[in-house]
This record gives C-alpha cells, structure tokens and sequence, in this order.
C-alpha cells in the first residue's frame, strides 16, 4: 500500500510503526530522557518511542515540545520518523531542528501498530509491505 | 511554492553557518507547510522560552548548539526568566536552579539577543509601529502588537523566534496578511469595567467563547494601556487569541462582523467566580502579570509606602529591568521593598520555580491566576490592584 502526502522534514527511513488515534504532547507528554509516553491515560501511556516510526493526527501542546524531540535526537531515543494527519508547529520544528524525517497529510488510519513502514520524506510517500 | 532570494538561498545552503542554516530550515519549512509564497523582512523579534523551568536541559542544549555560530540579525529580546538575574537570592531561588537559568541567558547573550527579560517589550524599548512586521513569541504580546500596536506577527514558538532572529525573516503567512486579520465574531460588552482585573476577566469569557475567531469589542469607551495588556494576556491563555479589534481604539480597520454576542456584568461575574477558589489561604501576592508598567509600579509604591506586610505573605511585584531601574531612580523601589514586598525584575509567577511554594494566589490577573492553579497547584483569588494590597498590609 501507498500512501501519499507531503514533506514536513527531509529523509528516507524504514521501521516499526506505532500508531495512536490520539493527539500527542512531547510536553510533559513524553520523558524527554527514556522517549517513554507518560500522558496518563494515553493510548501509548508506558511505550516508547525511540526508533519507532511513530503515527498520530497531530501535535499538542506547548512549544518546548519541539526541544523534547531534539533532546531524544541526541541521545539517540527520538522516533526514526513522525508521520500525521495535520502536522502542528510544535511537531513540525521539532522534526526540523531535530532532522527527524516526517510527512503529514497522511491517511494515518490505514497504518496499524506493529507493522513495517517505509517513508520517503523527500517525495512524501509512505508505504507498507502488504 | 516558497520562492527565496539569492541571500536566504546562500543562508539555507549553509554559506551562512551552521545556526543560521538551521533557523532558515525552520523558516522556510514553516513557510512551505501554512503556503507562503515568499519571506518577508522582520524588524522586530522576541523569544519565548526563557525560563529554565520550562526549557530543562532540552532547551539549554538546543540554544547552546544554536549559539556556537549563530548572531541575530534584528533588535531581539527576551520573555521572562525564571528568576531575577541579578536579585535571585533574596526571592528563594536555590543556587542549582540560578545556575542554569543564567547558562540560558548566557547563551542567548552569546547570540546577540538583549537580555530584556520581559512579556512586555514593548514598555522597554522593543515597540514596533503600526504595519510593521515582526516575529513575537510571548503570546500576550502576540496579541498586544496585533491588536493595540497594528504591527504583524504569528504567534511564534521559541524556536521558529529564534530562527526569524538569526536570519532577519519569516514567512509571509497568516497574520503578516490582510486576509487573515479580519474580524469574525463581534462582542457588545455590556459591562462596567474599572481596572485590569475586569479586563482580564473579559479577555477570559471572550477567549473562552471565541473558538479563535477574531473578535470586534464594541462597548468599551476608555482603557489604559494595563487594561488592554491584562486583556491580550487572558484572551490569549484563555482562547488563543492572537488578534483583536476594539472599537475606537484599536488601530487596524476591519469589516463589522454580523455575528454578534453579548459579554453582560454577569458573564464577568461568572467568570471571577471560576477563578475564585473557596476557602483559599492567600499566602502570595502577586501583580505584573504581564509585566507591571512604571505607572502601576508608582501607584503601587504610593499603596504600600509606610505599611509593612504582614507575616506570613509574600509579595512580588514583577516588571521589566529596565523598569525596576527608573522605579530605584523615582524611589519607588525603596518604598515597595520597604514595606516587606519585593520588586522582581525579568521573572514572573508564571514561570518562576514556584510549585508548592505557596497555598493561594491573590493577583489582578487572570493569565496568572491559569498558571498557578495549573502549573503551581496554588488556590486563586482574582481582585483589584488596590484590594490584593490591602490583602497583603491590613
């Protein structure tokens, strides 16, 4: 399957997806040490993000979520790329300033948990092997 | 399609350095992602995201790696630190926490930014005209520069703040254009208003009803410049509201929107009794929020000269250093500190390290009273400048 939609951060990247239905804050959302979600009662609450491509409709939350992502980046913690519905600012320069490659406008209901994904960031393609 | 000019090209290719590389990634991806066509020319930039309590080590390590080669471009200041750079001691601020704070500021230091720490640049010397463009962060001062002031600017994040500091430029989208700045919903505000914290009370029933759309406030025939600074903050912490029209007072011309609410006496006294915690044991007063004018730090002065504050409760007055400067020139400072309160410059009790320091919370702002309960876990009472100091003295 293909899925098309379009560059937020440049890259070419394959990997796990882990997929939530819920909007996501980096802030106080996420450790910024461990990439474990800590939002209580979050659907990802106890999973980590760390090499993952991870799938969810949009960011919220306050901007210093952006330097979360840049935090897990250098530690080597950050998702191997972020793919949306709508991407939000926060996620956006997180991504940039972060160099994580990720794609929005995304059918991001059609990704499930678990499943391998490629994502070209640089033509905005996201595809499964099916 | 984003189309650059040779310079922001040469910037993005990394000709520039590597900081300014980076800010022209931020700037030209934000640009492509909300459609601009092209950058615009920004003379004007202030930074959110001072305070080490907000930012941690992620932040401290993203502006540290910015600073290696990065050098702003246009005037650039500062929102409010976690502390007074120079007076923390005294406040309760522990020496760890000093540390960092100062490694923050250092850094932005090292950039070129002016170390201003204050949510109101504009009273200090970053006062942009009506038209101009700018890239602002703190989202009071978002809303004040939109609104009172003309000027143009998104409600910027830290980092995208920055990024328009290091190369000069944003791109040209949402409220840099006329289209975007047009009012929606119009507010008859049958009410009486008679000081910043009905203001803010205002800035809460229309922020909370308003779903971003811009709203036209009709209704108010006089407000201070405080009164509309204690408007923009609540309007923008209540509903994101990042632009306004006030009939009669504010610059910019719009169309009248047909849609049309009423904000009465009772929805303000609705809203007061949100921010009203029963039974709260108010053990911290605080005013400046945004920060406080020389004009509310006179009046101030003048309340609490020859009073002492009684035990038990702390009093900070927080304002802009170059603010608390005049007030130490005008003897102003002498007579606040006096008195047992304290007059704190470039920090605020927003985003001071504050959480379970004290129980409750009086203040004449209804932005401060939203980050004590939900930041710091104080109780909240919502009053008049004159009544949270005769809360504090009597």
């Amino acid at each position: 399957m293909k899925l098309s939609g379009r560059k937020v951060f440049r890259g070419r990247v394959s990997g796990e997806a882990l997929v939530t239905t819920q909007d996501v804050s980096f802030y106080g959302g996420c450790d910024p040490e461990t990439g474990v979600i800590i939002e209580k009662g979050h659907q990802l609450e106890g999973k980590s993000v760390s090499g993952k491509i991870l799938v969810f409709p949009t960011g919220k939350g306050s901007t210093v979520g952006s330097y979360v992502l840049y935090a897990l980046k250098k530690t080597g913690r950050a998702p191997a790329a972020i793919i949306n519905k709508t991407v939000d600012p926060v996620v956006a320069v997180g991504c940039i300033i972060s160099e994580i490659p990720a794609v929005d406008q995304i059918e991001i209901e059609k990704l499930l948990t678990g499943e391998r994904v490629d994502v070209d960031a640089d033509r905005g393609i996201v595809s499964t092997q099916d | 399609m984003l189309e650059l000019k040779p310079e922001e090209r040469a910037m993005l290719d990394g000709k520039r350095g590597k900081a300014t590389r980076k800010a022209m990634e931020i700037i030209t991806s934000l640009g492509e992602i909300y459609g601009a066509k092209r950058l615009i020319p920004v003379s004007s930039v202030q930074i959110a995201g001072v305070s080490y309590d907000n930012l941690g080590e992620p932040g401290l390590e993203f502006l540290s790696d910015m600073a290696v080669d990065g050098q702003v471009r246009v005037l650039t200041t500062l929102n409010p630190a976690g502390m007074d750079l120079e007076d923390w001691e005294r406040h309760g601020i522990s020496p760890d926490f000093a540390k960092n704070q100062e490694r923050v500021v250092d850094a932005f230091a090292k950039m070129g930014v002016m170390t201003t720490c204050t949510c109101t640049p504009y009273l200090v010397g970053n006062l942009p005209h009506y038209g101009e463009h700018i890239a602002w962060a703190e989202s009071s001062a978002v809303c004040f520069a939109n609104s009172v002031i003309g000027a143009r600017t998104n409600r910027e994040g830290g980092p995208s703040a920055l990024a328009a500091a290091l190369t000069g430029v944003t791109a040209e989208y949402g409220f840099h254009l006329d289209e975007n700045r047009v009012a929606e919903v119009k507010y008859e505000v049958r009410a009486i208003l008679r000081g910043t914290d009905d203001f803010g009370l205002l800035g809460q029933v229309i922020g909370e009803r308003t779903n971003k759309a811009i709203p036209f406030i009709t209704g108010i025939s006089k407000a201070t410049t405080e009164d509309l600074k204690s408007l923009c903050a609540s309007a923008a912490t209540y509903g994101g509201i990042a632009m306004f029209h006030m009939e009669g007072i504010t610059p910019s011309r719009t169309a009248i929107p047909e849609k049309t609410e009423v904000v009465s006496q009772e929805d303000l006294e609705k809203a007061r009794g949100k921010l009203d915690d029963k039974g709260a044991e108010i053990d911290f007063i605080s005013i400046g929020c945004p920060h406080a004018s020389i004009g509310e730090i006179a009046q101030i002065a003048t309340m609490l000269d020859g009073k002492t504050v009684k035990n038990g409760k702390t009093v900070w007055i927080t304002t802009a250093r170059p603010t608390k400067d005049l007030a130490v020139k005008m003897g102003y400072y002498d007579k606040i500190e006096r008195s047992g309160a304290f007059l704190v410059s470039d920090a605020c009790c927003a985003v001071a390290p504050l959480k379970g320091r004290f129980k409750g919370l009086m203040t004449d702002s209804a932005k401060a009273c939203f980050y004590a309960r939900g930041k710091n876990k104080f109780k909240t009472e919502i009053r008049p400048v004159e009544q949270c100091i005769r809360e504090a003295v009597s």
